[in-house]
């Protein structure tokens, strides 16, 4: 059964249609990639998924469970947690405050008014595994906007990490990121537990071949192809779609 | 525990810790009462307008919610406070002040969800338009609240049943003065709280503090509701120092006052508010005393001079104060502790 789920998803701005009939299955497990050309409605795509955006038609299901009409803290709850493409993390905070926020909020914690931050030693023994995990240590108690850019990229997969996701969604995580901060940030992605599901949505193609085990296309708002790899890799729509961009650019 | 843990622990704690100089604020502001016997009736005033201004810092410092209707709470509580020794309904001030602050917080948890929406504009209005129209009610139903002659024949019985309010104003300092302290330990709890962590997360970034599970609209609507409860506390205790309400008390002035106290003293560290109020009193008492009637002229480039000097600027003299008379008090503490049997460092 697919863990999470999408029927005729469909995504109006006015009279502009960013998704359309988008009907996606990732399998418990997966390393499912979403590819496209720019302006596909990939992200469209995220902020439906995760409830930033809602759909103007179609559902969505997580582990069986329509998901549609929850917000996003409630799916973060039933175990869905995101990336984004352009860092939204908190400036003024510390890395470990990030971890701890979503720590607690996954602890039932984050309300406590009475008790003080690192008080509970469930939370902070989860945040010492995150911290570990991700190498953090180092800088994890710096203000979060001095922090290297590929350090930011990193937290921005612990942060979402923390909430304990079953699946995991990926928004670019390499954007951006310098070729000497790279290796890390895709080892780390390379060393996520096998039994998180992860959908990644990426530009680089590189990444995507060595790191997917199925592959969605999106063009203009609708699924184009779906598949291995390898089908994709020789699918000849796919390559006028990107060698189409290319001309175009 | 293993040693990173300890570590992430006490970096977690470390915020929390009572400064040198949080400590030698207090001292002093308890010193007060028995160091400036003369000067208790501005001194209360200036307890209540901190508590008051506390409250603005909780939800524009902490929250980042900007608001021109603080004085809603504190005029709705301060005519609770009032009608509730009038007519003898809750005679004993202490226990007044908590309904009187309850009911503030009613109105802040119902009010609190039209302010949810929109952006810094909006909430300006939407704050704005509330207090105004209390502030219209509290006119029109004259029979209740004595409309612009104020609520008269308040009669505020002893505090706990002993301390009589009386006309100097030495007991209803120290009451304000305990209230205000109370009040601050636990504003203080909850800054350093994980609520009080979430809050700051939203204030950063709300897009990402509903991604990592915060609900944002309830955390927002439970802290305007906390902040309300504080600022009708502040607005009780005016009544119940003063034994008086009038309609000022939800008059855009003081809210907007209230937002001049958090400009001079600054937002988001606690003490902004007090700081900001004890400024704002005593300049105002002093220019006052200088030149009567055009006060406010010299409040307003005080505030010029502030802004052009720029924030930045002015905390680092106050950082570099801080930190001498931290060093100073840390020396302080370190004598007597080096007398005695050796203490960790």
């Amino acid at each position: 059964m697919a863990i999470l789920e999408t029927r005729g998803l469909e995504k109006r701005f006015g009279g502009i249609i960013a998704a359309q009939n988008v009907s996606l299955a990732i399998e418990k497990g997966a390393r499912h990639a979403l590819i496209g050309p720019n302006g596909a409605g990939k992200t469209t795509v995220i902020n439906l998924l995760t409830g930033v955006l809602k759909p103007t038609a179609g559902t969505i299901l997580l582990e069986g469970r329509d998901i549609t009409a929850l917000e996003p803290h409630q799916r973060v709850a039933l175990g869905m947690a995101r990336t984004f493409q352009i860092n939204q993390l908190f400036p003024d905070l510390t890395p470990l405050e990030h971890i701890g926020l979503a720590v607690s909020e996954r602890l039932g914690s984050g309300g406590d008014w009475w008790r003080l931050v690192g008080s509970k030693s469930q939370v902070t023994e989860e945040i010492v595994e995150i911290i570990e995990r991700f190498r953090l240590a180092d800088v994890m108690h710096l203000r979060t906007a001095i922090l290297p850019y590929g350090k930011q990229r990193l937290l921005e997969i612990a942060v979402a990490f923390a909430c304990r996701p079953h699946v995991l969604l990926l928004d670019e995580p390499a954007a951006g990121v310098p070729e000497a901060e790279r290796h890390e940030l895709l080892a780390t992605i390379e060393a996520l537990p096998a039994e998180v599901t992860v959908l990644l949505i990426e530009h680089d193609m590189d990444l995507v071949f060595s790191f997917a085990d199925r592959i969605s296309v999106l063009v203009n708002g609708t699924l184009f192809v779906d598949g291995a790899p390898e089908e994709v890799a020789r699918d000849p729509r796919v390559k006028a779609v990107y060698l189409g961009e290319e001309a175009d650019a | 525990m293993g040693p990173v843990a300890d570590d992430v622990s006490s970096y977690l704690k470390r915020r929390a810790r009572w400064s040198p100089f949080e400590i030698a604020f207090w001292v002093f502001a308890f010193a007060s009462i028995w160091l400036f016997p003369g000067k208790h009736l501005i001194l209360t005033e200036t307890a209540i307008l901190a508590l008051f201004a506390l409250s603005l810092d909780l939800i524009l410092g902490y929250a980042g919610i900007i608001s021109l209707g603080q004085a809603a709470f504190f005029g709705l509580a301060g005519y609770c406070a009032g009608l509730l020794a009038k007519y003898g309904l809750v005679t004993e001030p202490v226990l007044a002040l908590l309904v009187s602050g309850v009911a503030a917080a009613i109105l802040g948890f119902v009010t609190s969800f039209l302010v949810l929406r929109g952006s810094d504009l909006t909430r300006l209005m939407v704050t704005l338009g509330v207090s105004l129209m209390l502030g219209e009610l509290a006119n029109r139903f004259s029979d209740i609240t004595g409309g612009a002659d104020g609520l008269q024949g308040v009669e505020v019985e002893p505090i706990l049943g002993r301390f009589r309010f009386d006309m100097f104003g030495h007991n209803g300092y120290t009451y304000s003065l305990i209230v205000l302290f109370v009040c601050f330990l636990i504003v203080r709890r909850i800054v350093y709280s994980p609520f009080g962590l979430s809050l700051r997360a939203i204030k950063g970034n709300a897009l990402r503090s509903a991604a990592v599970g915060i609900p944002v609209k309830w955390r927002l609507v439970a802290i305007y509701t906390i902040a309300a409860f504080f600022a009708g506390i502040a607005g009780a205790l005016l009544t119940q120092t003063t034994a008086f309400c009038s309609l000022d008390v939800l008059s855009l002035d003081r809210s907007a006052d209230l937002l001049l106290v958090l400009i001079i003293g600054g937002t988001g560290y606690l003490y902004g508010g007090l700081i900001g109020a004890v400024i704002y009193k005593f300049l105002q008492d002093w220019i006052a005393t200088l030149t009567p009637q055009y006060w406010q002229f010299w409040i307003g480039l005080v505030l010029v001079v502030i802004v052009l000097i720029g924030r930045e600027r002015f905390e680092s003299w106050i950082t570099a104060i801080r930190l001498g008379l931290a060093r100073f008090a840390s020396r302080l503490i370190s004598r007597p502790a080096t007398l005695g049997a050796g203490e960790g460092p």
